[in-house]
């Protein structure tokens, strides 16, 4: 199977596209759990779905690119709306967010309905977005989620005093001059690149889960931002390549499902028996400090 | 009044903020002048963060102009340090507090520049100021509340301001922290720096502080404490429930007749 890897064409693409997919994905989402918006990725995946329908409608075209920029755009309009109706509507956030992700994925839904029953002979293969099938990436998506991933990257890597005094204490960002908002738009805009890069591989319904989980794991390691972010991606990595692996053996079973159930283990074991804070150690420290007392 | 306000820290001219179609803080007029430790005080909902972070551009302002050292908040950043409330962050952020200290010396540092050696040391010798240099490689979240208070006056300082704002700095601060938060006002003052605080405890306040901003919504009064600190004042501010106030304050002027006054030890703490 390693040997297979770097041999067999289908297998190197799914490799690598997934696990472009956990590096970016874990890396950003760091930055969403840390500011409490990790609900926020969920939003932008749902609304992913009616922007490559449009896309492929308009164009008729299934060229990655072009369904990425539609997801892109659906993307952004979600989180302008979104925004919006928090700030001028006193609606609380979770219930806006519920209303929008719903309605973008109904609206989705629908759509990718009326293309599956429409006579166009180009639009099998639509409904992998949902829920991901790794075994159809092909080099050249491969290669567009790389240039996505690495300018993600890119810009992450400028910008890391920028967003780690964002995600900290965005008021004080503000008072030294740098622009709170314009910040936080730039980290949503990479969020939904994480977002696009993750379509064909998790799919659009559990991409959420590929932003949080690997942060949330490698929260439970360290008390540091930099080995945090570097933790979450090869957190993020090792499930997608485990679970792409797995849902390519048998080319039945979808691969978001499988990545997520792989990564559920990684997030499970960290919650558990990471040193310091593992609720394991936790527990057992809070057993021996009880016993002391009855000791003395 | 050009003249005044270049040497005058703050000036505030008619300032009105609005949060949806209810005034928070109502046509403010005021001028701080140098020097002094100033304390911002009012009940509930007086507006007294608001009048921060309005003066450092936070929140959108419906009128109103504000002048700092004679210029814009823009213009005059470099020279301003501010303390936020301490409840404002999240404080299981995953770093340490000479971390956190640095973040004062990003605003000079400007984008993309990483805080590098000199940083480090300037940041380092800020929590000594505040006596939290054993700390320095301490997850944020193993701190006590005034420790953690420290490590943001240790910010603010990394600033390197002249003019400073906090935002009750003393709320749920343990006893060694009040007294390094004390010296430390006194320390900026000594060096000629301003210092505006939202201050909650009328009992500590004239001890604390030189120059007095009674605030509700609307400036009640504003000077030094000698003249400003009157039960008049407090009345016009507080309105009528605030008996406690007044009690203060006829001990304050019983303090300043030399009348021996029996210590009233318990203190209003101010939520």
């Amino acid at each position: 199977m390693v040997i297979e890897l770097f041999t067999d064409y289908t297998l190197r693409n799914v490799a690598l596209g997934s696990a472009l997919l956990g590096i970016v994905s874990g890396v950003l989402g760091c930055f969403a759990v840390l500011r409490r918006q990790g609900l926020l990725g969920d939003a932008l995946a749902h609304a992913a779905l009616p922007g490559i329908c449009v896309a492929f409608l308009l164009t008729g075209s299934k060229a990655p690119l072009v369904l990425l920029i539609g997801a892109a755009l659906a993307g952004w309009l979600a989180t302008t709306l979104l925004l919006t109706a928090v700030r001028e509507t006193r609606l609380s956030a979770d219930s806006v967010l519920a209303i929008v992700l719903s309605t973008f994925f109904g609206f989705g839904i629908v759509l990718l309905t009326f293309i599956s029953k429409s006579e166009n002979a180009n639009q099998a293969g639509l409904d992998k977005f949902l829920f991901g099938q790794a075994a159809t990436l092909i080099a050249e998506d491969v290669q567009t989620m790389g240039l996505l991933g690495a300018a993600a990257l890119a810009v992450v890597a400028g910008l890391y005093k920028e967003f780690k005094l964002l995600a900290f204490d965005a008021e004080f960002a503000a008072s030294l001059g740098f622009p709170a908002r314009g910040l936080s738009v730039l980290l949503t805009s990479l969020i939904v690149i994480a977002v696009v890069i993750g379509l064909q591989t998790v799919g659009v319904v559990l991409m959420a889960a590929m932003l949080i989980g690997p942060a949330v794991a490698a929260r439970q390691w360290t008390n540091r931002l930099g080995v945090m972010l570097i933790l979450a991606a090869v957190f993020g990595a090792a499930s997608g390549v485990s679970g792409a692996l797995i849902s390519v053996s048998d080319a039945h079973i979808p691969t978001g499902p499988v990545i997520i159930l792989s990564l559920t283990a990684i997030v499970l074991g960290s919650l558990f028996f990471a040193p310091a804070r593992g609720l394991v150690w936790s527990t057992i420290r809070r057993r021996q400090q009880r016993a002391n007392m009855k000791v003395e | 009044m050009s003249n005044v306000s270049i040497d005058h820290p703050v000036v505030i001219h008619d300032l009105t903020v609005a949060y949806r179609d209810k005034p928070v803080l109502w046509d403010i007029e005021l001028s701080i002048p140098p020097g002094k430790l100033v304390a911002i005080i009012g009940p509930n909902g007086a507006g007294k963060s608001t009048l921060i972070k309005a003066v450092l551009g936070l929140v959108p302002t419906v009128a109103g102009t504000v002048s700092l050292f004679g210029g814009s908040y823009r213009e005059r950043r470099q020279m301003i340090g501010y303390v936020p409330q301490r409840s404002s962050v999240d404080w299981d952020f995953p770093t340490h507090a000479l971390d956190v200290v640095m973040m004062g010396t990003y605003g000079q540092l400007g984008w993309f520049k990483r805080p590098g050696k000199a940083q480090r040391e300037l940041a380092l010798r800020c929590l000594e100021q505040v006596g939290m240099a054993d700390f320095a490689n301490r997850q944020i979240s193993q701190l006590s509340g005034g420790q953690q208070q420290r490590v943001f006056l240790a910010r603010a300082l990394a600033q390197d301001a002249q003019l400073y704002f906090m935002d009750e700095p003393f709320v749920g601060v343990d006893a060694v922290t009040e007294r390094a938060i004390v010296n430390l006002l006194r320390d900026l003052r000594a060096r000629g720096k301003t210092v505006v605080c939202v201050h909650h405890d009328l009992d500590s306040a004239p001890e604390y502080f030189d120059w007095l901003v009674l605030l509700n919504v609307r400036l009640i009064a504003a000077g030094p404490f000698e003249t400003t600190f009157t039960s008049e004042n407090l009345r016009k501010t507080y309105g009528g429930t605030m008996g406690a106030a007044i009690k203060h304050i006829e001990h304050f002027e019983e303090d300043r007749l030399a009348i021996s006054v029996q210590a009233d030890t318990k203190r209003p703490n101010g939520h």
